[in-house]
């Protein structure tokens, strides 16, 4: 167990850290302003890799595949979120936790029929494929990609929220939903909106990941759990939740392979079920 | 209520004396049905009479499943030492987690149940020089009782498979008609009441947990008997999902609903991938069709009953 065994683990554990955060802030927004339990977030993970490589195959342009994999899922939230979920209140969290695994399960068939049973990766530009030297370390450049990339979308999301009108509005919805409709906003077009940019970003980990983890059938209820955690952990519906979270998870989960393969997840899902057995409401929630 | 019984006990009479002249895939489908019957109809204690909705009841289920499976393939044990160990197993996991789980209420309880039913689904995939990993442990012979009957063969499984279910049955129906089991039901219809009644709401949710825990374990040695593989498929997420749209389908706050609901999903899923490839997609479009078209469940639907679906918040 060297220094550079630590270092290489926590940097490995910080860049799949950060893919997570990509995946599990949609979850946590779309939480906190429609109280909505979405298990076929993963799905929209697993459809943005598929789409991705779809768009790489015939263009070669990974950044094509990124705004077509987001785009692309993002309309498949809306039209998830406008035609069915909208149907059911708030306070029907069964009916969600069914119907959301109905999605996932039409999307995995779906997946199934479109692109096979094969594994494939997407191949990632030729830039971000080599390594970094650091400090006499060698980091390889796509997971420093991943980093900056989530390090970009969470400032992002952060000044989106904190410093403008629709930012304000957003979190006037999270805060109480009953509330802000009454003083004039348009809950239910922000509730949409939220469901979109949820599922683009899942999708745009999704894509990225695509490179990383590679895209193949499953991925979508392999990362799902990931998801939870780093809400769980962090707390439904805040972004602060899910940035220490998605840390926190990606380190345990790296740490947890490398020192006790057999034991992985179990030192994952654990630590997560003591949080949440001290603080319900995870570390940065409200009851 | 005693017309029901009566009713009740008349089915499985039926169905018993049909048995034999049933060809051998039908008989291992019912057998298939009446596991998952009492896998749902334990859910439903939590679910329908106590109104939590869990989302990690599999880990229950697997757990006694595998640890027939260890205990009968690699340490040879006997019927009856596996049955009491993994009813032990099951109930001391679910006592365990309930201590988490209990506290927390409406998602909160939804999320604490699947991140405790994700640590089961982790060691079952991960543990491999216990539980043999993604490739799960193969071989559970079915059980020897000593009886002139030979259980390797379907119909004197199936009637083993009959007996245990009926016995579940009258168990979970004597317990939910009991005083105890009527303190569930207003727990689930108003915690605040109950508890400025003088009830100790923690310590009943907690054992209706527990109890939930042992009879999904007791449905999970019969499978581990049944199927004689278990593999990390059987605590996964989606089968702890699949008996929520059981009790939801055959209705929740019943016993005879979730049964329903169990023998119906066995059945369309095994019929359903005869003929086509993609029975995924069927069964996800029954999940939702349920959710849009019959929320209460079939037993609802035909009491026309107004109450909210259980397990949501109020």
């Amino acid at each position: 167990m060297t220094a550079e065994f630590w270092l290489t683990q926590a940097f490995n554990g910080i860049s799949y850290g950060a893919l997570l955060f990509l995946l599990a802030s949609g979850l946590s927004l779309i939480f906190g302003v429609m109280r909505i339990v979405n298990l076929a977030h993963g799905s929209y993970f697993m459809l943005g890799g598929y789409v991705g490589l779809s768009v790489v195959w015939r263009t070669g342009s990974f950044v094509a595949a990124l705004a077509c994999g987001a785009l692309a899922v993002a309309l498949i939230g809306i039209g998830m979120e406008r035609l069915f979920l909208r149907r059911l209140a708030a306070t029907q969290t069964l009916g969600q936790v069914l119907m959301t695994i109905g999605f996932a399960l039409i999307f995995q068939d779906l997946a199934l029929l479109v692109w096979g049973g094969d594994p494939y990766t997407i191949t990632a530009p030729p830039l971000l494929s080599g390594s970094v030297r650091l400090g006499g370390l060698h980091f390889p450049a796509y997971r420093l990609f991943i980093v900056v990339v989530a390090i970009l979308v969470g400032a992002a999301l952060w000044l989106a929220l904190e410093g403008t009108r629709t930012g304000a509005i957003i979190r006037a919805a999270v805060d109480d939903a009953e509330m802000a409709q009454g003083v004039g906003i348009n809950v239910p077009t922000v509730s949409l909106l939220v469901f979109a940019l949820g599922a683009g970003l899942a999708a745009l980990g999704g894509v990225i990941g695509g490179a990383f983890l590679g895209v193949y059938p499953g991925a979508d209820f392999e990362v799902l759990p990931y998801a939870f955690v780093v809400v769980i952990v962090g707390g439904l519906g805040s972004l602060p939740g899910a940035m220490i979270g998605s840390l926190l998870v990606g380190l345990l989960d790296n740490f947890g392979k490398a020192l006790f393969p057999e034991l992985s997840y179990f030192t994952l899902f654990a630590p997560m079920a003591l949080i949440l057995a001290l603080r319900p409401t995870g570390l940065f929630g409200r009851p | 209520m005693k017309r029901r019984l009566l009713l009740a006990v008349a089915a499985l009479v039926v169905v018993g004396a049909a048995a034999p002249l049933l060809p051998s895939y039908p008989l291992t489908l019912l057998t298939q049905a009446l596991i998952s019957a009492i896998f749902a109809m334990s859910l439903d204690v939590l679910l329908g009479y106590t109104g939590l909705p869990s989302l990690g009841h599999a880990a229950y289920f697997g757990v006694a499943a595998y640890t027939v499976a260890i205990l009968a393939v690699d340490g040879r044990a006997g019927f009856v030492a596996c049955v009491l160990i993994a009813l032990l197993a099951a109930a001391g996991t679910s006592a365990l987690f309930g201590l988490l789980a209990i506290r927390a209420t409406g998602t909160y309880f939804l999320m604490i149940t699947l991140a405790l039913g994700m640590v089961v689904w982790g060691l079952a995939f991960r543990w491999v020089s216990m539980t043999k990993g993604d490739n799960g442990i193969s071989g559970v012979p079915r059980p020897e009782l000593g009886l002139p009957w030979n259980f390797g063969a379907p119909l004197p499984f199936f009637y083993f498979t009959l007996a245990a279910a009926a016995l579940a049955w009258l168990g979970l129906g004597l317990l939910v008609r009991s005083p105890f089991g009527m303190s569930l039901k207003g727990i689930r219809e108003s915690e605040s009441r109950m508890r400025s009644l003088g009830y100790n709401v923690w310590l009943h949710k907690y054992l209706s947990f527990v109890i939930a825990g042992l009879f999904a374990g007791f449905a999970g040695i019969l499978w581990a008997y049944y199927n004689g593989f278990v593999s990390p498929v059987d605590v996964q997420l989606v089968t702890s999902v699949e008996a929520l749209l059981m009790v939801a389908l055959g209705g929740s706050g019943t016993l005879v609903g979730p049964a329903i609901g169990a023998a119906l999903i066995v059945f369309l899923k095994n019929f359903v991938s005869v003929y086509t490839k993609r029975w995924l997609l069927i069964l996800g479009a029954v999940y939702i069709g349920v959710i849009l078209w019959a929320p209460r469940g079939l037993v609802g639907a035909l009491r026309a009953d107004t109450t909210p679906l259980r397990g949501d918040e109020r």
